[in-house]
């Protein structure tokens, strides 16, 4: 059945899998909001409820069809980068540098789409660097010129170039992977990420004592930090065969990266939303707060793993 | 056929532009009044503020809600005059002075309406609150058991100031307020709405935009 369903949907088997597996995961998940009372724990019920929405939306968008994915995951950069651009101080004269930073998005996720490794790897890191900096300089207005160029290009790097490393992953990992394609190295990121967030969370609360940046992120503790490195560690080893080319050496070390690299990203968005006196970035996501909120990790995990993985693993 | 094309506008175009390019937050939602009558008083600061107000009604009670401009501006040629009338639902109002603009809102809250008032009276600059006019207070004189919800639109002004027709993505906080009673005198009810509005823009730190 779920062959033919995989067939179907020319999805690898092993991925549809794994995807009906966080389903299962899901589903204890909501056992135990149930058991704890609905009532009792509101922010949880909503937290777990918004996860079920989450990834159903990606399931479907991600693994369907090959032109909807490109344009699901541009879009998810695209509220990224609104919601970055709602939240840091701008001047009125940027609004074209705005603009055209999320002009950029498009064209982005196009050389993603097409696996254009070199122009993916170069358009905003050189030519937007470049555009944005232009632009302003033109527009005539120097009063907080260089803050605005500095914000400006570094949230097009944090939420359009880190993020597109997903399509990217996606669209060119199909010659890398023969296990389960682009779409199983894209599940072995996004879930683990996830996984990792989630088991920091719970290590944190169930034994966190010692602070790791008290000023950036107090609930971050080195107990929550290594307990969901190891746990995210051991999950990679037994997905990473089964998912990707990795043996479960490689994988024990792409869960390493991806751990650690979820956990910097997290702390760096902290760091960015204690900067600008705000709690969350949005408010799209119920019980999670907004789209920055639920990605930060991604937005270092994607490029880490996508450079370590590509390194070593592409043709 | 008006109608049609109205509801076609509002359920197609302007909930894609507002709830998608932009999106919205929106608090107290279930505060914005969708039967009349009553009167909504929000800040201006750009065009889209009608459009987003209008986008959180549902589309049943669209053709209740009026929102009160000046006839000098939208009226100036026929296809604005058409557009502002026939697809907004704008009540014109003369502000040169001309007829009385209080009788014209009185008759439309007579048929039930939701009448929009922007009480700073054009968009001003971006993002600041101007000095209130006070036509809503006497509005509210001979109306005082409509209730009068104050509403705080923030963002609309940087995605669409004054001046510029490019539209350019931010997301827009709207914050919906309890009623603001009249107690019987013009000078304390416009102390009270603006104190209103007010307090709606300090629940949330909205970032510089100079």
């Amino acid at each position: 059945m779920i062959e033919r369903i995989a067939d179907y949907l020319e999805v690898p088997v092993d991925v549809m899998a794994a995807v009906a597996s966080v389903y299962v995961i899901l589903a204890a998940a909501s056992l135990i909001v149930l058991a704890l009372g609905r009532e009792r724990q509101p922010e949880l019920a909503a937290r777990v409820k918004s996860w079920w929405v989450m990834v159903t939306v990606f399931a479907v968008a991600v693994f369907i069809n090959q032109a909807v994915s490109a344009v699901f995951l541009a879009f998810i950069s695209y509220l990224a980068l609104k919601e970055f651009f709602s939240m840091i101080p701008s001047r009125r004269i940027d609004r074209l540098a705005v603009f055209a930073a999320y002009l950029s998005i498009p064209v982005q996720y196009w050389f993603a789409y097409t696996a254009q490794f070199g122009l993916f790897s170069v358009f905003i890191p050189v030519w937007m660097f470049l555009l944005l900096p232009t632009i302003m300089a033109l527009g005539g207005e120097t009063g907080g010129y260089l803050k605005s160029v500095g914000t400006l290009s570094w949230g097009l790097m944090m939420t359009v170039f880190t993020l597109s490393h997903m399509a990217y992953l996606l669209f060119s990992g199909d010659t890398a992977n023969v296990v389960a394609g682009g779409a199983g190295l894209l599940f072995f990121l996004v879930f683990l990420t996830q996984f990792n967030d989630v088991a920091q969370f719970t290590w944190g609360k169930l034994f966190g004592k010692r602070k790791i940046t008290p000023t950036v992120s107090p609930k971050k503790t080195w107990e929550g930090f290594i307990g969901g490195l190891v746990t995210t560690i051991v999950l990679a080893m037994f997905i990473g065969p089964w998912l990707t080319p990795m043996d479960w050496q490689w994988s024990a070390v792409a869960g390493a990266i991806i751990a650690t690299a979820g956990f910097l990203g997290d702390i760096a968005e902290s760091a960015v939303k204690r900067d600008m006196g705000v709690k969350d970035a949005g408010a799209l996501i119920p019980g999670h707060g907004g789209i920055l909120d639920r990605i930060d990790s991604l937005t270092f995990a994607a490029p880490a793993f996508t450079h370590f993985f590509r390194y070593f693993f592409y043709p | 056929m008006n109608n049609a094309l109205r509801y076609l506008f509002f359920a197609g175009p302007v909930r894609f532009l507002v709830l998608l390019v932009l999106g919205l937050n929106v608090r107290r939602r279930d505060k914005l009044p969708v039967d009349g009558p009553a009167i909504i008083v929000a800040n201006h600061n750009s065009h889209l503020d009608t459009l987003t107000l209008l986008s959180l009604m549902p589309l049943s009670s669209l053709h209740k809600v009026r929102p009160v401009a000046a006839l000098d501006y939208f009226m100036r040629n026929k296809w604005l005059a058409w557009f502002a009338t026939r697809i907004i639902g704008i009540l014109p109002v003369d502000r040169s002075g001309g007829s009385n603009p209080l009788a014209k809102s009185k008759a439309a809250l007579a048929e039930g309406s939701v009448l929009v008032l922007y009480p700073e009276g054009t968009r001003g600059e971006p993002e600041k609150l101007a000095e209130f006019k006070r036509g809503v207070a006497l509005l509210v004189k001979e109306n005082s058991g409509v209730p009068v919800v104050p509403v705080l639109m923030h963002g609309l002004g940087k995605a669409l100031p004054k001046g510029t027709r490019l539209i350019v993505p931010f997301i827009c906080d709207i914050f919906i307020g309890d009623p603001v009673p009249w107690k019987g005198d013009t000078k304390v009810f416009m102390s009270d709405l603006r104190g209103a509005i007010e307090a709606l823009a300090a629940e949330a730190h909205f970032p510089a935009w100079e």
